[in-house]
């Protein structure tokens, strides 16, 4: 990843079901606004209980606008999964765990299970 | 970066227009695009609406100085550049000098999940990202309807695309937006509801083989346009549109005149021939001499030095002049000068449209005094008689304007009826002029009169037309129950009166004079 990020690194020692690699995430959002606080709240929630090791990187697209074309983003908040590949994208506020987990690949579509895909 | 203040003030302020730079638009739009609005472009696929809005912000960037932001939904900026490189638009300098700005913005085609509230602002911090970078004045986005595709949430859509027009007024940018035109709306997701300023729709279709493209302004909040359907041909410097007429009758009327390069012929016309300006129809069937009086025309323009547009639609330049060349009309030379200028082409090649644009470019590259079209009735394979009709009107108009005068040569059909021209012109021309055929007595002979001529005091009489060899001749009519008496019948004549035999085809004794008619 080339330029300096805010990184900020949680609690790795959860224990849910394994998966191989960790999870680089990258959280777009335009400014502080309600929704960028209340998606990145919803992030660390979710990251901190079903995802043993990963990284959360957030962007500000007001600061960093040329960004938004290099990484085609469109929709306010976004959070795009990096690592592992292949790459997924999900907007929203993150409000939705269910869909969250779905969009990043920790569960399968159409059923309610736990534990991963 | 202005404000529209036409809100708050309550003084009148004048729509204020952007050039489109491009030819025939802004004559149809009277000035061009509302200045910092936005203009819905709708149409269906391959009608040209990406074409029209990249040529929009090219001219605007090379003619007008005011920079431009392309945002294409479905192409990407190489795939742009290709698709122009056969076009003048010369986007990769501008895109160098930074006049212009390719952003293409992809959408993700699989569903992206929803997972809560969102907006669009990644959009509006690219756009205004992209138009700051370039200080743009003109923006297109092709297409705002691929948003539809992409985001499931109609709600947030619509309130995110009123947002951004909202913001494209605030940044005082003149926006074309483009549209896939739907089956009852103009846009398939019905974006004219936002959009209420000016609305433009593309169409192309088929008709007989030959492919046309109409353009029309369906909208134009607070100005006065044209709305009628107006063909354009998309060549390489883009998009021509049909210029319109103007909207009254209001050319003034030339009192000078010009002859007709048939002396015999101008004897007819007051013995000054044409009025200088007026259009002039020279109708006959096949083989009546009706390019022969045209060709006579072109050479007295051309030998008076002034420069004449021959525009031909049934034979070739080298046909035309080796067939005059042996009634004695050399036009060779003048040719060579490029007093005379000779445009042919197969009527069938192309739509009506084509060779009306071409005839109008032409024009005005040339700016001829005399433009001569033969045989108009060559372009009734192009469309229907009420197109042509109207085509014609537009042209016959542009050229009174110009106080050019314009002969036209019409074929009509063998036995039909000689007054009356399968195009239905008749009440737009000034001076008509008809060849007849006529069968006496085992020969074929060649009648000429003067239907009308607006403004003189033409003869009325049928008279003898002969090609020879020093060009064409018009004999006076002689006495007689016939308005065109057969060689060997004058010659029987001459002998019943004289009880002598005139030698060769002389004029009999001096005639009485016909009756002269005064037709307004």
């Amino acid at each position: 990843m080339k330029a300096r990020t805010s990184k900020r690194t949680a609690d790795r020692n959860k224990a849910a079901g394994g998966r191989d690699g960790i999870f680089r995430l990258r959280l777009y959002v335009a400014g502080q606004t309600p929704k960028s606080l209340t998606a990145i709240r919803n992030l660390q929630q979710i990251c901190e209980a079903h995802i043993p090791h990963f990284t959360i990187e957030v962007v500000d697209l007001l600061e960093r606008p040329q960004l938004a074309a290099q990484d085609q983003i469109l929709a306010v908040p976004t959070l795009v999964r990096k690592l592992p590949p292949p790459i997924r994208k999900i907007i929203g506020d993150l409000s939705d765990t269910d869909r969250v987990l779905v969009g990043l690949d920790l569960r399968p579509a159409a059923t309610n299970g736990q534990g991963a895909a | 970066m202005t404000k529209n203040n036409n809100h708050s003030q309550r003084g009148v302020q004048p729509l204020r227009k952007s050039l489109t730079g491009i030819r025939g638009l802004d004559e149809v739009t009277a000035g061009g695009l509302p200045t910092g609005r936005p203009t819905i472009l709708s149409g269906g696929p391959g009608c040209g609406k990406t074409m029209l809005a990249m040529q929009f912000l090219a001219r605007g960037a090379e003619l007008f100085g005011e920079p431009g932001v392309f945002i294409a939904f479905e192409e990407t900026p190489r795939e742009l550049l290709e698709n122009f490189t056969s076009f003048d638009f010369h986007l990769e300098r501008l895109i160098a000098r930074k006049k212009l700005l390719l952003d293409y913005i992809y959408i993700e085609r699989s569903e992206m999940q929803e997972t809560g509230e969102y907006d669009l602002s990644g959009l509006f911090i690219r756009l205004k990202h992209a138009i700051e970078s370039v200080g743009a004045k003109r923006v297109v986005i092709d297409t705002l309807e691929a948003l539809f595709s992409g985001f499931s949430n109609v709600a947030i859509l619509r309130a995110e695309i009123r947002r951004l027009f909202r913001f494209l007024k605030e940044a005082g940018v003149t926006t074309i937006v483009t549209a896939e035109r739907g089956d009852t709306n103009l846009s398939r997701y019905g974006l004219e509801e936002y959009v209420s300023d000016c609305v433009i729709v593309l169409d192309h279709r088929v008709d007989e083989q030959v492919s046309t493209r109409r353009l029309r302004v369906v909208k134009y909040r607070g100005t006065l346009h044209g709305t009628n359907e107006y063909p354009f041909l998309i060549e390489d410097h883009g998009i021509s549109v049909l210029p319109i007429t103007s909207l009254g009758l209001k050319h003034t009327a030339p009192t000078k005149r010009i002859s007709s390069g048939i002396p015999d012929l101008d004897e007819m016309l007051e013995g000054k021939g044409y009025y200088r300006g007026s259009t002039i129809l020279v109708s006959g069937t096949a083989g009546s001499g009706k390019t022969s009086i045209a060709a006579h025309f072109a050479r007295e323009v051309a030998h008076r030095g002034e420069e004449c547009l021959y525009v031909a639609f049934e034979e070739s330049v080298s046909q035309i002049t080796r067939n005059m060349r042996s009634i004695g009309l050399e036009l060779e030379p003048f040719v060579r000068n490029k007093t005379l200028c000779f445009h042919a082409a197969r009527p069938t090649a192309y739509g009506l449209e084509m060779h009306l644009l071409e005839i109008h470019r032409l024009i005005e590259e040339l700016s001829p005094r005399v433009v001569i079209v033969d045989p108009i009735t060559d372009l009734l394979y192009g469309g229907s008689e009420v197109e042509i009709r109207s085509m014609l009107m537009r042209l016959i108009d542009h050229l009174k304007t110009k106080q050019t005068t314009a002969l036209f040569t019409s074929l009509n059909s063998t036995g039909g009826n000689f007054e009356q021209t399968e195009v239905g012109v008749s009440s737009l021309i000034d001076t008509w002029i008809v060849l007849r055929e006529v069968e006496i007595t085992g020969e074929r002979n060649r009648g000429v009169y003067v239907l009308k001529s607006r403004g003189m005091a033409h003869s009325n009489q049928i008279r003898e037309l002969l090609l020879t060899k020093k060009g064409i001749r018009i004999l006076p009519a002689d006495r007689g129950l016939l308005g065109v008496l057969a060689n060997s019948a004058r010659f029987d004549k001459q002998e019943q009166e004289t009880g002598r035999v005139n030698g060769g085809r002389e004029v009999g004794s001096a005639p009485r004079p016909g009756k002269v008619a005064i037709r307004g």
